[in-house]
């Protein structure tokens, strides 16, 4: 037992993937969801750090992380943008209410 | 056990702890600042893993940035004064069986595959080759994200707004 290895860091990343899965798959709520895709993208953050790490391959896991943190960043500025944009059509973020493609 | 494995091991709970009560939360106002502290252990995992800017751009980016963000949505369209739940789940068993089966064969994949570390150097500074790779190998996909931020602005701006005239 000495230092953390790689296989610590990826199983972290495995148990935040699974339960960004579970809040996808479960919640009715938009924001909710969102939040579990936030979880799936740092799950998958942690990973290509990790690797970036322990696999000897220079920075090149870290730009890809810092990537995903951008495309987090836009993802989150549309769906927000949509999800206010369903509450004023619809009066509820709840996703099951949103049934109606026309206004 | 040394210290590093410790912190980890800290880091990891807090990460894993706080993820968890996002997944289950009942109110999504608790949802979020449970968020916040598993973006804060994440970061903290970056530390651990010589990621010393990446750790600082999850700071500003992630939890200065989107979380405020994703607070602000909530405010707007949520009756936070009602006290009934808001954030509620559907189809927990099947889901937590699909959820399950995966954790278990990524696990598995994990335990199995031989990973083939190299030599581990010391925790250094990575900013400098980070700023390099962009404007080096990763100088077109650094131009065209710019072209993807300003890109999501303008669409967020277009879809949030209220019809004025009609």
């Amino acid at each position: 037992m000495g230092e953390p290895t790689l296989l610590h860091f990826l199983v972290v990343g495995a148990i935040l993937f699974a339960l960004g899965l579970y809040c996808v798959l479960t919640r009715r709520n938009a924001l909710g969801m969102l939040m579990g895709i936030e979880l799936i993208l740092n799950a998958a953050n942690v990973n290509w750090v990790a690797f970036a790490r322990y696999r000897d391959t220079g920075v090149d896991g870290q730009v890809f992380a810092i990537f995903v943190v951008m495309l987090a960043a836009a993802e989150a500025a549309v769906g927000l943008a949509i999800v206010l944009g369903l509450y004023q059509g619809f009066e509820t973020i709840d996703v099951d209410a949103a049934d109606r493609l026309r206004g | 056990m040394s210290t590093t494995l410790a912190v980890f091991y800290l880091l990891a709970g807090l990460t894993v702890g706080s993820a968890i009560a996002v997944a289950v939360s009942r109110h999504v106002v608790y949802a979020a600042f449970a968020l916040m502290s598993t973006l804060l252990g994440v970061a903290g995992l970056f530390v651990l893993l010589s990621a010393d800017f990446l750790a600082v751009v999850q700071l500003l980016v992630y939890v200065g940035g989107v979380l405020v963000l994703g607070l602000f949505a909530i405010m707007l369209t949520h009756r936070i004064a009602e006290a009934e739940v808001s954030n509620r789940a559907v189809g927990r068993g099947p889901a937590a069986v699909v959820v399950g089966l995966v954790l278990a064969a990524l696990l598995r994949a994990l335990g199995q595959t031989e990973w083939g570390t190299a030599e581990l150097p010391p925790p250094a500074p990575t900013t400098y080759a980070v700023g390099m790779a962009f404007l080096g190998d990763y100088a077109l996909p650094f131009e065209v994200a710019s072209l993807v931020l300003l890109l999501a602005l303008v669409g967020a701006v277009v879809v949030s707004r209220k019809e004025l005239g009609r």
